[in-house]
């Protein structure tokens, strides 16, 4: 019996876990290797050269420029989409008119908005870089917001968007909040709905508003959820890749505006070829990435409430 | 007059004693100023994600001229020749059943692979048992851009055969990307399954790996059709991993082939086209959407509910 245990336990180990060693334990631990070379993709021809790399990376102002513009994203956009995440989720969980005899109810609809609004998850990056592509085309009468604009007699406010460098970075996170705010509906509805009635029926009779319940009990008893989605957010916001790659002037422009360090990287090692260069970079966001998350859990934490 | 005046308070105090305590919102004047508030903001909201959806679905009927020179009018006649020359011209049919291939393989593959690990991470102890879990857990949080590079050499220098650019090794890769949430999912869903039925199944003579498909995985449904969804949508509009490791025409994936249609425009100008390519490659995802609505939601919120 127990050498049968075994044996069905290595048989049902042994694939998932070559699989998994493979592609992605192998490449997590060569990369570490990569960096420390010159290498330039050619069997054989790495050559050791220690921490230049590093050295490299950290006197290079066009990484600092992108490593910034991710810093931005980082900080900013999860506060917009938690906060416009949290707001919608309480709309259509708690600020509805109260009907049926329930005292706390939902908005109408809310089945509906819900289903509105997560829709960008679903679809492919892709697809929402060349939608909203299209809405800030800079032409005044070809785009869809300047056109949009137009029609309602606000030409002054008619932009080139992702053309004027001012505000190219913002528009990118624009989009990243317009396609991860559904995300956050859901998430923070369903934690909604495990919060028990009666404490906000009880809240109500003690003459509590809105903004009270809100403050004094929905965002206490979410703060589990909203922790960890902030680290989501937070990961997400290290990458917007596709967007830039696809939707940015010159790939990163105006005059590097919207550069971001995963764009760097892609260039550096499959453009330019220097593939220990890039590891370093991809080594910088894994350190980037990890310092986000601990000051996320170590700041954030609070004593955890129990219903 | 005199009986009326009186029954109207006693009508009144009958209703709101009947409605409860429900009046109180409605009572204060912030309630209904508020209730105008945030339905208005939830529609703009609402609004704002839908149209641009289905602009592109009305988009995709119109012509090229029409989609850049007048953007919001509906289309004059449909051009259902768009969808044609998207489906053969611009090879969205070939990036079709290239993402079909990759993608039907490696949703199964991972949905075996990864609950079989789970399911003996979950049910037996043995030396090492913890160790391999946390190894699978802690993919989670490795950045894919860092993994990235060292992968492109695996799949290129892969001993005896090349994997780069070929629809198996995009296979391994999905499978391994995902296996580290898959793992994790399916190691708690399996833990919350009662042991008595496996056991009585084994009392009866049936062998581990019996127990394990004919019994435990029927039992599993709910979470595999969650972490099935998930693993679908995400590998479906996979786009870094493709753009790296498959760089063969004949070989692109949906999100690849668009995003070149996209990045051609300027030379081609063929945008009917892109927005009929683009709703060809929605269309999956928007059916499993529709009909699966609450699995779709429940399962890519999963990983962030405790």
């Amino acid at each position: 019996m127990q050498h049968g245990k075994y044996r069905f336990i290595a048989g049902f180990l042994a694939l998932p876990l070559a699989v998994y060693a493979i592609f992605v334990i192998s490449p997590f631990v060569q990369a570490f290797q990569i960096a420390m070379t010159d290498w330039s993709g050619l069997k054989g021809a790495a050559k050791y050269i220690g921490f230049d790399n590093y050295d490299k990376l950290v006197h290079s102002d066009e990484f600092w420029n992108a490593l910034k513009h991710n810093v931005i994203m980082l900080v900013l956009v999860p506060v917009v989409t938690l906060a416009l995440g949290l707001f919608f989720a309480f709309m259509l969980n708690v600020g509805g008119r109260s009907r049926r005899g329930a005292v706390v109810t939902g908005v109408r609809g809310s089945k509906f908005y819900k289903f509105v609004f997560f829709f960008p998850q679903v679809i492919s990056i892709t697809i929402i870089s060349v939608i909203w592509f299209n809405i800030y085309n800079p032409d005044p009468s070809d785009g869809m917001l300047n056109s949009l604009l137009g029609a309602v007699g606000l030409d002054s406010l008619q932009s080139a968007w992702l053309g004027e460098k001012s505000i190219a970075l913002a528009c990118i996170m624009l989009v990243m909040i317009w396609a991860n705010v559904g995300f956050y509906v859901v998430l923070f509805s369903a934690a909604m709905a495990s919060i028990p009635r009666d404490i906000y029926e009880a809240a109500l009779l003690d003459g509590a508003g809105r903004a009270h319940t809100f403050f004094r009990i929905t965002l206490p008893l979410l703060w589990d959820t909203v922790q960890t989605g902030w680290v989501y957010m937070g990961i997400i916001a290290m990458d917007a890749f596709a967007l830039v790659q696809i939707m940015s002037v010159n790939m990163g422009g105006p005059d590097g505006a919207t550069d971001v360090v995963p764009l760097r990287l892609y260039q550096t090692a499959f453009r330019d070829s220097q593939f220990g260069y890039a590891s370093a970079m991809g080594i910088a966001m894994l350190i980037v990435t990890l310092l986000f998350a601990v000051l996320t859990m170590r700041f954030a934490r609070r004593e955890r409430i129990e219903f | 007059m005199t009986t009326e005046a009186g029954a109207v308070p006693a009508k009144e105090t009958a209703a709101a004693e009947r409605r409860g305590g429900r009046e109180r919102w409605r009572r204060r004047p912030e309630g209904a100023v508020l209730n105008v508030f945030s339905h208005g903001i939830l529609i703009v909201w609402a609004l704002m994600v839908g149209l641009p959806l289905i602009w592109v679905l009305w988009s995709s009927f119109k012509s090229s001229g029409d989609i850049l020179g007048s953007p919001w009018s509906l289309p004059r006649s449909f051009h259902f020749e768009n969808w044609a020359h998207a489906w053969e011209r611009a090879n969205i049919g070939r990036y079709f059943g290239n993402t079909i291939i990759v993608v039907g393989c490696s949703v199964i593959g991972t949905m075996v692979l990864g609950s079989m690990a789970g399911y003996v991470l979950a049910r037996f102890s043995f030396p090492g048992n913890r160790f391999i879990y946390y190894l699978f857990v802690a993919g989670m949080s490795f950045p894919v851009f860092m993994l990235v590079i060292p992968l492109f050499f695996v799949l290129r220098d892969f001993p005896g055969v090349t994997l780069l650019a070929t629809y198996p090794g995009l296979i391994l890769v999905y499978i391994a990307f995902s296996l580290p949430f898959t793992v994790f999912f399916m190691t708690a869903f399996f833990r919350t399954l009662p042991t008595s039925v496996a056991e009585a199944a084994m009392i009866d003579g049936a062998s581990h790996t019996r127990t394990f498909f004919q019994v435990m995985l029927p039992m599993a449904k709910p979470g595999l059709i969650s972490i099935g969804i998930f693993n679908f949508l995400g590998q479906w509009n996979q786009y870094l991993l493709p753009m790296v490791l498959n760089q063969n025409e004949h070989h692109y994936v949906l999100t690849q082939g668009l995003a070149q249609i996209a990045l051609q425009q300027g030379y081609d100008g063929d945008w009917g086209g892109l927005m009929a390519g683009m709703v060809i490659a929605m269309l999956p995802v928007l059916v499993v959407y529709f009909l699966f609505q609450r699995q779709v939601q429940a399962g890519l919120t999963a990983g962030a509910l405790k």
